[in-house]
């Protein structure tokens, strides 16, 4: 788009930006990223380096801080950035609004994953999965989820998001989204806020980590997406997983997460002594609470398991001693 | 830009519904009306006016960009200009664009009744102003909207019309999201036999537009103007008609 194809702003570093409100003052460092709603920058303040968002537009300001001001409220999600703090700049063009927030400091998902192996991907996908999980518990849906949107920072590695502008309410209309994660575009499910939006996404995240540049719709719909998973080796392996979601079975981020883990930790031999390595590797660098509840997860199922076969081992004794002793009645 | 805002508004707050003309073009007018004043009186009588101006790999000329930018200001909408491969993206996003900015205009004028004549939104506090958009954005997903497409068929939009019926079904999708209800009309210009021909009648399913596309001829002139003119005298008629059969839209606005 034209109008978006330049930042708006054009700020040399060492600018002051000063808060009409709250007289909090901050010093321009660089341009960090522009969209269509407003430039990040990154900048310097009495609390060390922060992100600040510049927009022309109050509106789409406002309406991310209202977003940035729930999250705060959820306890144990940590997806989004910390608010700050939200003001006017007075400038002599007029006012411009800003907020600041928590400066998020990494590679974009993409970059992260490039010359990793495989099982990285697992280990940041069933991350992003309890975080989605405890968004939508909240009531909302993330909405614009992609890679450029998702940053890895550690260690410990953990997978944040930096860009709230599509985070809406369930059960209304998806405020912001990009075409290739969108379901609406693939002609696979309605732009209504629901758990399931997120989760396809999620399964367009996989495959654009295997289609780096993307690839455009001819058909759309199912058929497409699932010719394409079945052309790379690696999303093969998630086939099950990637169709429910794209298609919109799975109701919770929770159901896609627990078949995630099963996936990476059970499969033949040959795959399970891959993964044990990567996890033992993992376990070295990745000290974060996600694994630690993802193991005590697993053995929560082994244990489930254990009880399931005493219980129809149980079963199949209390029938056999009623019928021996019907039998026995009967020749009596 | 405020006062034109209001207008919307107003009739936003006597019926309840918001009126969106989308002009879908790629160059200049050549004959009727200037479609600038035509939008004008558009947005006068409480009908926002969008443009999009559909671009070829190579730019759009100046004078087809001026008039563009200028129908969308004096129609109180939004303008794009953009390739013909990014236009379902902007069609969806300069409709909630102008949805947006014409509630946030009647928000702004219930708050000066409230706290005075010359305060906006942006007088308030950072903190106040979050409450105040929650009301903008649940207006936004319950109010009703009709959205009357204009479309442009001169013979230099054929191949970029099944685009832009792409692109139609993907702002249906959008908008069906919501839980107000959505009505639209399609109108091209020229027509076959008048500058402006009505393709499709008012119906809450854009879908049912698939069948009729097909059919559609280009021409060589771009009667912008008289389409506009008659894209507005559309809107009126069809509100004279219903207030006589029904009263439901003033229970809407005490409702509100």
């Amino acid at each position: 788009m034209m109008n978006t194809s330049k930042s708006p702003f054009k700020i040399n570093g060492g600018t002051v930006v000063k808060g009409k409100w709250h007289n909090k003052q901050y010093t321009i460092l660089k341009e960090l990223g522009y969209g269509a709603n407003g430039t990040v920058f990154l900048a310097d303040s009495r609390i060390g380096k922060v992100a600040l968002k510049l927009s022309n537009n109050s509106v789409s300001i406002t309406s991310e801080v209202n977003v940035l001001k729930s999250f705060a409220k959820v306890q144990g999600y940590s997806l989004g950035p910390s608010l700050i703090d939200v003001d006017d700049w007075v400038t002599n063009k007029g006012n411009i609004s800003f907020y600041v927030m928590e400066y998020i400091n990494g590679p974009d998902l993409l970059a992260f994953i490039h010359n990793k192996e495989g099982s990285w991907i697992d280990v940041l996908m069933i991350q992003l999965l309890k975080d989605l999980q405890v968004l939508h518990e909240n009531n909302w849906v993330f909405g614009d989820l992609k890679p450029e949107n998702l940053i890895i920072t550690g260690p410990p590695t953990k997978i944040r998001c930096i860009d709230v502008g599509g985070t809406t309410i369930i059960g209304r209309a998806i405020k912001e989204f990009t075409e290739f994660f969108d379901r609406g575009y693939w002609g696979l499910g309605t732009r209504k806020a629901e758990p399931s939006y997120d989760l396809f996404a999620v399964a367009m995240i996989m495959l654009n980590i295997y289609y780096p540049k993307r690839f455009n719709k001819t058909e759309g719909g199912i058929k497409q997406l699932q010719t394409m998973i079945r052309q790379k080796k690696g999303l093969l392996r998630y086939e099950g997983i990637l169709i429910k979601a794209l298609t919109g079975k799975y109701q919770s981020a929770k159901e896609m997460r627990f078949d995630l883990l099963k996936l990476t930790n059970g499969g033949n031999t040959s795959r399970r002594k891959v993964v044990a390595g990567s996890q033992a590797n993992i376990s070295r660098q990745v000290k974060g609470q996600n694994l630690q509840t993802s193991n005590t997860r697993s053995k929560m199922v082994k244990k489930k398991k254990k009880a399931g076969w005493i219980e129809s081992m149980l079963i199949i004794i209390l029938i056999s001693i009623c019928y021996i002793l019907y039998i026995y009645g009967q020749l009596t | 830009m405020e006062l034109t805002h209001e207008d919307g508004g107003e009739i936003f707050m006597k019926t309840g519904t918001l009126k969106q003309v989308l002009l879908i073009t790629d160059g200049c007018s050549n004959k009727g009306e200037d479609p600038i004043a035509m939008a004008a009186l558009a947005n006068e009588q409480g009908i926002t006016v969008n443009v999009i101006g559909v671009m070829e790999q190579d730019t759009i000329d100046e004078q087809g960009m001026k008039e563009i930018e200028g129908i969308a200001l004096s129609g109180g909408g939004v303008s794009q200009i953009v390739y013909a491969q990014q236009l379902s993206q902007t069609v969806q996003m300069v409709t909630k664009k102008a949805m947006t900015q014409t509630l946030q205009g009647v928000v702004n004028k219930e708050l000066q009744q409230i706290l005075g004549s010359s305060k906006t939104m942006e007088d308030l506090p950072p903190e106040k102003r979050g409450e105040v958009m929650e009301v903008v954005d649940e207006l936004g997903e319950t109010v009703e909207l009709e959205v009357l497409v204009l479309l442009d068929t001169s013979a230099s939009m054929k191949h970029k019309l099944p685009t832009v019926k792409e692109a139609l079904l993907d702002l249906s999708l959008s908008l069906n999201a919501r839980s107000g209800e959505n009505r639209y009309s399609v109108f091209v210009f020229p027509g076959k036999k008048k500058d402006v021909e009505k393709l499709m009648d008012w119906t809450p399913r854009l879908e049912s537009l698939t069948s009729i596309f097909p059919k559609l001829s280009t021409g060589g002139i771009t009667p912008t103007g008289p389409a506009l003119k008659e894209a507005v005298y559309y809107f009126k008629h069809k509100r004279s008609l219903r207030s006589l059969i029904s009263s439901d839209d003033e229970y809407f606005e005490e409702s509100i």
